[in-house]
Order: structure tokens, then sequence, then C-alpha cells
């Protein structure tokens, strides 16, 4: 089962991104303290997005007629890989250019793809993603925030919640009903654009157990959107809503959340001269080894131009596994050891990924979700 | 892969589960084993100037998960490694099955059934034969530089092999038990499970293939990753293929435990996870570059 899912190499022209992607972050990091960089994809500098822009580190998937780098998933990996393990803030553009731009190009009108995807290139035009209501999480096909037909396009109303990153992004791809009611289920969603100044729109930030506020909720109070709100075909809004997170999920940042905690703890050991916790860190060198390997054999999918829903489910439920096991595993190995000094950046570090750790198989599909695909894919219920 | 498919086929025919159980109650090996010679695989990574196929280990793996997936009784994989090895240091290459020996101590799998045992302690190799060293000949203290790292991505990809058959096999038991009025295959917590176990089988498989991508000098460190991930994987895939089948599976006559008992043995052969780990470990503590880096480096050998 899963044969598809073998082992696949980086090619060496993308390998080749990769001092140049060092070179870039070289400096721009270096005065930020260790549990900043721990946010990983949840450190917000719009600044430091719009420099990867500048630099031709964002759109490397996307076609050169609409401002990318048209490299493909496997440049795209590389990049990331070193944003990622370096802790760079990437938040800022992160969905955009992994899927918002891809699904507008995919599904979007020529007009839509031109004006929106120069503008991610640019790391310029920040996007969110609207899934969750307060009565829709799991159940994504029960929505409710409904969009109704008006003379010149649509009008909104309803509520999305838990939106990442809403309170500074542009603009939000949102999945909304545009017929039927709830009780139809996948039937009658559409994706729709909608533009976050518009009058009518209210965002609040929610703040988070780490006192960050990275997510949010969103109202809109008849809302009057255009025509070309709509992304893709009236109605396929969930067919597309699936094609789009097999990009979500399937990506090394589903490996790496906790790899900066990794690494500090490493250096901590190194320092104090301990090899007594040699099998833990052996054990994290084998784990992340193997789901690098899986995570690239994904990749190999998407560039393959498919749509590897099931397998991306797959690494994705392993990999936020391992994320989430090392920070528990560090915090027991460095209080099992309570009179050998740690560094007050190293024990922030550990506490906010120990705190924010159960987000990991939250968003993006939840584990006992991912699960359920997997089981089905394998023909079971 | 125009190789897996004749030697899967060769397998499937030759070693079907009472083939397995007759050799395990110590009926002749032999016709087994000539059927197996004559296929012609066992020269498979000898080279081609030695009158070998002169296959990479990354072509052969896929056989050796095949041997898994049929809980071949016979050293068959330890047998291509050990005449690669020998033919490579200009050696005689006796006939018949080849057990490895990477530890001074332990008895390698397939000790009984084995003609010769491989010795190597990291500066030369030896042939002796299985009766002495079950008595007690000594293998050299300096195993573990030698063999293990070659033994260790054969049983990892032995374990990827029989726990994608498991895999197989558990899901449509799950589809067919019918209790509560439906299969247990719809239960949630059943589907969870199996979940689970789809990610360690296809884990223990990029993971071995992973250690099979170099050549025959194989890093310790992409051996360690190979092995400890395979047999971390072992463990729980074998006790969730019993949840799942319930009484009948621990029943002699289920042909589950000949899959789950050999997924222990290679769990524990050649360095369990722990092993692996602890020297993974000691390798990575020796290195100042971040992780990503190291695992790049040494295990991917930067691709």
């Amino acid at each position: 089962m899963f044969d598809t899912l073998t082992l696949a190499s980086l090619p060496p022209e993308d390998e080749a991104l990769r001092p140049r992607i060092r070179e870039f972050l070289q400096g721009r990091l270096e005065s930020l303290p260790l549990d900043r960089r721990a946010r990983s994809w949840q450190g917000f500098d719009a600044g430091f997005s719009r420099a990867l822009g500048e630099a031709g580190f964002l759109g490397l998937t996307l076609p050169r007629a609409y401002g990318g780098q048209e490299r493909g998933p496997f440049a795209r990996f590389v990049v990331v890989e070193e944003l990622l393990a370096a802790g760079a803030p990437v938040a800022a553009h992160w969905i955009a250019d992994r899927q918002s731009a891809p699904l507008i190009l995919h599904y979007g009108t020529e007009a839509q793809r031109r004006q929106y995807i120069p503008a991610i290139c640019r790391g310029e035009a920040l996007f969110c993603i609207g899934m969750s209501e307060p009565g829709s999480g799991s159940d994504l096909a029960s929505v409710r925030t409904r969009a109704e037909r008006t003379a010149s396009g649509w009008r909104l109303n309803g509520q999305k919640i838990w939106t990442t990153n809403a309170a500074h992004s542009h603009y939000m791809i949102a999945l909304v009903r545009t017929s039927g009611a709830a009780g139809d289920r996948q039937a009658g969603l559409s994706q729709l654009i909608v533009d976050l100044s518009l009058p009518g729109v209210t965002v609040r930030p929610i703040v988070d157990l780490t006192g960050d506020a990275h997510f949010a909720e969103v109202f809109f109070d008849n809302v009057d959107l255009g025509e070309d709100a709509l992304v893709g075909q009236e109605g396929e809004g969930w067919k597309q809503v699936t094609a789009e997170l097999a990009f979500e999920r399937s990506g090394p940042e589903r490996i790496y959340s906790s790899v900066v905690l990794l690494d500090a703890w490493i250096a901590h050991l190194q320092a104090a001269g301990r090899t007594d916790a040699a099998p833990l860190v052996g054990q994290f060198m084998a784990e992340l080894a193997a789901l690098r390997a899986m995570s690239i054999a994904c990749t190999a999918r998407l560039a393959r131009g498919e749509s590897p829903v099931v397998e991306a489910s797959l690494v994705k439920d392993q990999g936020t596994g391992f994320e989430q096991a090392l920070p528990l595993a560090i915090g027991d190995d460095l209080a099992a050891h309570p009179d050998d000094p740690v560094s007050p950046e190293l024990y922030r570090t550990l506490l906010y990924v120990t705190h924010i750790a159960p987000s990991f198989s939250l968003r993006g599909g939840t584990r006992e979700i991912l699960r359920g695909i997997i089981a089905r894919g394998m023909g079971l219920r | 892969m125009d190789l897996l498919e004749p030697f899967t086929r060769m397998l499937a025919s030759a070693c079907p589960p009472a083939v397995v159980r007759a050799v395990e109650a110590g009926e002749p090996w032999e016709p087994l084993w000539d059927e197996i010679a004559e296929s012609g695989f066992l020269d498979a990574l000898v080279a081609e100037e030695r009158g070998g196929a002169g296959l990479p280990l990354a072509e052969v793996e896929p056989l050796f998960e095949a041997l898994g997936a049929h809980a071949v009784p016979l050293p068959v994989g330890e047998t291509m490694i050990a005449r690669a090895l020998l033919s490579r240091a200009g050696m005689a290459v006796p006939d018949g099955p080849v057990a490895l020996a990477s530890s001074a101590v332990q008895a390698p799998p397939c000790l009984s059934v084995a003609r010769h045992v491989l010795i190597d302690d990291g500066e030369r190799l030896q042939l002796t034969d299985p009766a002495s060293m079950a008595s007690g000949t000594p293998v050299p203290r300096r195993a573990e530089h030698g063999l293990r790292p070659l033994a260790a991505v054969l049983r990892a990809a032995q374990i990827a092999g029989a726990a994608g058959r498991l895999l197989e096999t558990t899901v449509a038991y799950a589809n067919e038990r019918v209790q509560f009025g439906k299969p247990i295959g719809r239960q949630q917590a059943l589907q969870q499970n199996l979940a689970v176990m789809a990610e360690d089988a296809v884990a223990a498989r990029i993971a071995a293939r992973l250690g099979c991508a170099g050549e025959l000098d194989l890093s310790v460190e992409a051996a360690a990753s190979a092995k400890s991930v395979a047999s971390a994987a072992a463990a729980r895939v074998a006790t969730t293929a019993h949840a799942v089948h319930g009484a009948i599976g621990i029943s002699a006559e289920c042909d589950l435990q000949l899959l789950t008992r050999r997924l222990h043995e290679w769990r524990l052969a050649d360095g369990s996870e722990g092993y692996w780990n602890a020297r993974l470990g000691l390798l990575r503590l020796g290195t100042r570059e971040g992780s990503v880096d190291w695992v790049r480096g040494a295990i991917f050998q930067a691709g």
C-alpha cells in the first residue's frame, strides 16, 4: 500500500538554491532570540517577507508570467527547509505562497491571476484561509457563512474563527455556502476572495495561551463583493479545498516546527558535555531522516502534478507527532538533571514549544480527521 | 523493478506458508534453497566482472523486502551480501546459505539452516562453520565495525516487507470480520489504529530504502537511522496486527504469526532501535552543525 510514496531525491538545480537562501539569511536572524525563532511559521515580519520576495525566494512554484520563479515544488522544499531550520519569521507570506497562489493559479480567472499572484510573489499581498466557524471545525462541510447573489456580485454574511493571521492579512479565501443549506454538506460550497478592508468586515484577534495573537475571529456583515470574488466554480468549493489541503499538509513545515528547540537542546548537551542523552538524540535524528524522506516523496508527487491527499495526511500525522514529542521528551531530559543549569533562553523556548505544540496536530486538519482519511484511503469504512 | 516481479513470483510459488512451517519444524530446507539458488538471484550484488548482476544495493533492497513479506526461513539476503563481499575481497565463494555474524556473542538469524557463517572484524573477512559458532568459537569483538551496518539495513528491509504484508492482511481482515452487525473496520477506534499501522509500515519502508541508497560500504549513520526506525515500527506493527486479529491471530494455525514472530526477531537482530539510537546520537553530539544539516549530510549524503 502507498507504493507511490517512495524515495526521491532533490534535483541538483534546486539543491543549488540552498547556498543562496543561506546567504540571504546571513545577518538577518542573529538578533532574534531563540524563543522568537521557535515561532517558526507563526513568526510574523512583513518586511522580511517582502525582502524574500525581492530576492526571488517567493513564488518558486509559480509561472514567470505571474511574477513567480517557475521552479516547482522541489525548489520550494529546499528554501522552506532552510527557512524553518533557521527559525526565520515567515508567517506573513506563508499561506499566500503555499496555498492561495497555487489555488488562484489553478482555479482562478486570468484577471484574478494577474491581480493577486504577482503581488504574492513580491511578498506584498498577504492571505489567510477562512475555514473554521464557531459551529464548524473538523466538520468543515457544515459551514454556515453564506454568500447570496446580488446584481453586481455577492453579499456575504457570517463568521469565521481561528483564522491564522487574519489580523495581518489583506485577503481571505473563504469557504462559504452559496446555495442550499448546512444539511446539504459538501454540495453548494464555494470559495470567495474577500478583501478584508471592505466595509462590513470586522477582524478581532484572539490571544492564544502563549500570549501571542496569531489567530482571529472575522465577522462579515452584509459585505458586498464583486462578481470576481468567486474562485473557480460555484459549488465546487469542497473539491478545491481538498486539493488545496494537499499543499498544506505535505511540506517540510509539518516536520520542522520544533527544530529550533531541538538544536538548542543539542547545543546545551554539548556545552554540558553530556552524552547520556545520546539515545534520545539518535532517536530524533533517525525519525527526522525518515520524515524528511517521506516529505520529499510527497513533494515528488506534487512535482508530477498529482494531488497526494492521502499520502500528505500520512506524512502530516507522523510529522506533527514528532514535532509534539520533542518538547515533552526534551523537557523530561532537562528536568531529569535538576542540578544542571539551563539558560533562560532555552527554558523559554522549551515552554513556548511545549505550550503551542497541541496546535501542531490541529491546524490544517486534526490528527483524528487525518487518520480517518488514511483509513478511507486503505479501503476501510 | 523488472527484477522484483519474477523474484516475488518465485517466492510465492517456492515458499508458501506450508513450506515456511516445514522448514521451521526441521524438515529438509535444501529443496527450497536449491530453487532459490537456481533462480540466479544470489549473485545480484556481485560485480559483473565476477559473474554477478552488479546491481547496486538500492536495486536489491526491494528483494530483501520481498524476502521479509514471504517470511523466507533461509538466509537468502544474508547470502547475497556475503557473496558480494567475498567476491569483492577476491575470496572463494562457497555454495549454500551463509549467515552474517555481527555480534561476538549472539547467534545470528537462520544460524541453524546455514552452511557457513561470515565474520568480519572490520579488517578482514572470515568464514566459519555454524556448528563451531554455535558451540562457542569466538567471533572477533570488533564485529560492530564490520557487518553490522549491512546486516542492519537487510533487517530493516525485511521488517519493511513484513510490515507491508501485515498491513494488507490486517486491513483485509478488518473488512471481513463482522461484530456488532458490521465489519470491525468500520469502527473508528480500529481505523485510527490501522492508520498508525500504515504510517509505521511506510516509515519503515522509506527508512530501509534510505539506508540502502549508498554502496555496500554503508555509513553507520545511514544504517542506524534505517534500523532504528524499522525496529521501532516493527514492534508497533506486530502489536496492532494481533490486536485487530483477536484470538485467532494467536493460534499457530493462523499465518499471522509467521510474520509477527519474525518482526520481533528482526527488530532485535543486529542491534535494536536502542542500540542504533545510542550510536547515532553519539555521532550527532560530536558535530556542531544544525540537525537538518547533519541529517542531510550524514544520512542523505547531502542529497
